[in-house]
């Protein structure tokens, strides 16, 4: 048991969030939108090595684990970078899982498509599908890749996410039944666990943020941050980065232990990687939405003015996670793993 | 990090869930909700017996944080009433930290018995989270003390031994630098006890001490030192002993009366999509409160004195404890509503029992106001607001 990051992490998440900090100020943000995708600072990464870095060593990456790579999300998160890391990871690792090939060239990226594809075959507002050449998912009991024919262009949305429609048509079956349902099943937790992280560093910004222009902006003769309503709803934001932090790592350690692990909610007794994954996935999502709210709340009216930055946060810690769909959709989910499935009416 | 329990620590649980299972009894509830005594004494004999109160003890012996988090975790799990053991153990760790080499061999080994239970005795009619105002006084004569005042809320006096008493030795200085503690035998002349009810069937005390004769040796700590053995106190209680988990066992009655029982529209109960989804953020609530529950005890097994995570985890599970106590009694309603016994009651009764007793959580033990005060403080640096 060590509830502290390693050496190893901390060393990542110095590493890092040092790149970020140099490579990926706010200036940055800003300007890879509307589309929120700055190749430049997408070579760079890829420069590093970190986006491949989740891919085994035997097929050229750097054999990370699940837990390392969160490390780096949360670095991601932090800065808002405007790279589909997350993506990326997860879906070379699914690849790699089902023996198919890695995007091709040194810059293209991959990516997962969240939810399955529609009867006509659309895999509709794909994380990172306007930029990412190489997409999996699902298109009924098949998982399939398609290769090529990134957009470019994403429909202008909340978050400056390069989302897009991607069709799975023509795609390659990569496997099919179980097998598939399976496989995505993985990258899916995975995709969740690391925007759990991602989030996670949404909400430490947050706060930095919002404590910086407490200590900063006076009324009233006094620092905002001296005022006990401000105090009250500000000391909430480490309490949640606390315990998303924790569950965030709780689901990666679960993704990288090769054992199954268990579901007992009457003992809260919980290890089964699937359902910490969602877990970890929904909380740290309320984490990010209420750490903004919260933060964006105590700037006042500048909060609301684009100038300042934690309105980029505020949008990405909504969009981020509901691209994955509406949060209630993914309890009921997770309830079928905790509680068993719903009775069927005859 | 990594979250795997090691097999000395896996053993150590399934020991505490034989122990529960062999020895609590559905009576020992009865019996807690009747008197409102929240103390089982066949599970204080059971822990002694088995060795583990010694182990329990913070900063004792072989006193592991991590299994002491277990220890309260389980017994909260299994709706075992608690209250009382953890009190002693917890003044157990302020004399292991603080006490003479007299008091430890007097008081620690009562309290390893398993049969001694103490009081704690900060709270006042006038002053409850501004603590240190306390005004119970104390003054020298030779090698004694005579204390005289009133204190409020003295849980578990009316069957402890010991209480373990905040006094004011000097009126003259700032507050906190005038406090010293005590811990002293409740049968000693000049001790009244009068009951307190609570809506959440818990009895408390109001404590009199009139002109009580207090030797010198029942001092802790330094003369005017007490708001330093406070803090160590106030580390090992918030977190560490329970009050973390009561959200667990609501859950688990709740879910298994709810795959029982059909709503109007004739559908399992749980089987209804918002109370699905709500089972499951309970669910994720009582996930983050044990791991937050978890690093306070891993901060202590390092270490550290976990006050702030001590006050983070208290802020998280009362207040997520209150959410999941509305939202299942209002999926019950209203059978919710129903008392322990009641035919009909929901969850024989644990779904109206959780909606009385949740809202003193964040009020016991320093109020929510009062933790994130601290957080704001002393975590985020924030210019004292008072
Ligand atoms: C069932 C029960 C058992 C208890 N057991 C014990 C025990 O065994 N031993 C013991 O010593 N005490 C015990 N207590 C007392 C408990 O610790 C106090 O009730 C608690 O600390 C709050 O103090 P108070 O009741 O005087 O409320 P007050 O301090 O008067 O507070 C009233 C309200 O004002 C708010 N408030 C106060 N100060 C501030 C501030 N600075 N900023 C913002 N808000 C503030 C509080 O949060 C609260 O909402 C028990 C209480 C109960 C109800």
């Amino acid at each position: 048991m060590r509830l502290e990051p390693t050496d190893d992490e901390r060393t990542i998440a110095e590493v890092f969030g040092g790149f970020f900090r140099n490579e990926c100020p706010p200036a940055v943000v800003r300007a890879a939108e509307p589309l929120g995708f700055d190749a430049g600072l997408w070579a760079r990464l890829v420069a590093t090595g970190a986006p491949d870095m989740g891919r085994a060593e035997a097929v050229g990456g750097g054999g990370a684990t699940l837990s390392d790579l969160a490390v780096v999300a949360e670095q991601v998160g932090r800065a808002v970078a405007p790279v589909p890391f997350v993506e990326h990871a997860v879906a070379c690792r699914l690849l790699d899982r089902v023996g198919a090939a890695p995007p091709v060239g040194a810059t293209e990226a991959a990516t997962l498509a969240l939810r399955p594809a529609s009867p006509a075959g659309t895999w509709a507002l794909v994380p990172a599908g306007a930029v990412a050449g190489t997409v999996v998912g699902l298109a009924g009991d098949d998982l399939v890749c398609v290769r090529g024919g990134a957009p470019g262009v994403a429909p202008a949305n909340h978050a400056a996410m390069p989302v897009a429609d991607r069709t799975a048509v023509d795609g390659t079956v990569l496997a099919s039944g179980t097998d598939a349902h399976d496989a995505f099943a993985v990258a899916r937790a995975e995709w969740q666990t690391l925007t759990a992280s991602a989030c996670v560093g949404i909400v430490a910004t947050a706060l930095e943020l919002a404590i910086a222009y407490v200590t900063e902006r006076h009324q009233f003769d006094r620092p905002i941050g001296s005022f006990q309503a401000i105090q009250q709803q500000l000391a909430d934001l480490p309490i949640v980065l606390e315990g998303a932090t924790l569950l965030a790592a709780k689901a990666a350690w679960a993704g990288d232990r090769p054992t199954p692990g268990t579901v007992d909610v009457d003992r809260a007794d919980i290890t089964e990687f699937g359902t910490l994954a969602g877990m970890a996935f929904v909380h740290a999502g309320e984490a990010a939405a209420l750490a903004t709210d919260r933060a964006l709340h105590a700037h006042g009216g500048y909060g609301y003015a684009e100038e300042y930055d934690i309105q980029l946060f505020y949008r990405r810690a909504r969009g981020w996670v509901l691209v994955a769909g509406d949060p209630a959709r993914e309890c009921r989910r997770l309830a079928d793993a905790m509680f068993g499935p719903v009775e069927e009416v005859v | 990090m990594d979250f795997a329990l090691t097999p000395d620590q896996v053993e150590y649980r399934n020991r505490i869930r034989a122990l529960i299972r062999e020895v609590h009894r559905p009576e020992h509830t009865d019996r807690q909700h009747r008197t409102g005594t929240f103390d089982s004494p066949e599970i204080n004999r059971a822990l002694a017996e088995g060795g583990f109160l010694e182990r329990a003890i913070p900063g004792y012996g072989a006193g592991d944080p991590i299994e002491l988090w277990m220890l309260f975790n389980e017994l909260e799990k299994a709706a075992v009433p608690a209250d009382g053991i953890a009190m002693a153990l917890m003044v157990a760790g302020v004399i292991a930290h603080v006490g003479t080499d007299a008091q430890k061999a007097e008081f620690l080994a009562q309290v390893l018995a398993g049969d001694t239970l103490v009081s704690l005795g900060y709270s006042e009619p006038e002053c409850g989270s501004d603590v240190a105002a306390a005004q119970t006084r104390a003054v020298r004569d030779g090698d004694d003390w005579i204390v005289n005042g009133a204190k409020m809320w003295t849980t578990m006096a009316h069957v402890a031994r010991w209480v373990l008493l905040l006094t004011r030795t000097d009126p003259d200085v700032p507050k906190h630098r005038g406090l010293t503690f005590f811990l002293i035998p409740l049968d000693l002349p000049g001790i009244t006890i009068d009951p307190v009810h609570t809506m959440g069937t818990e009895r408390t005390n109001a404590t009199f001490y009139d002109d009580v004769r207090v030797p010198d040796r029942y001092r802790v700590g330094e003369v005017n030192g007490g708001w330093q053995v406070m803090a160590v106190a106030l580390a090992f209680e918030r977190g560490l002993m329970g009050g973390t988990a009561a959200a667990v066992p609501l859950l688990r009655h709740f879910h298994h009366w709810a795959a029982g029982v059909r709503d109007d529209d004739g559908r399992r109960l749980v089987d209804d999509p918002l109370v699905r989804e709500r089972m499951v953020r309970v669910a994720i609530d009582n996930e983050v409160a044990g791991l937050m529950t978890l690093r306070t005890a891993y901060v202590a097994a390092t270490g550290g004195l976990p006050g702030l995570e001590g006050s983070m985890v208290k802020v998280h599970a009362t207040e997520a404890y209150q959410r999941a106590a509305r939202w299942f009694a209002e999926a019950a309603a209203p059978a919710g509503l129903l008392q322990f016994h009641q035919p009909g009651a929901a969850a024989d009764g644990w779904i109206e029992y959780d909606l009385r007793h949740s809202p003193v959580t964040t009020i016991y033990g320093g109020t929510s106001e009062i933790n994130r005060n601290n957080i704001a403080e002393r975590h985020l640096g924030l210019p004292k607001a008072r």
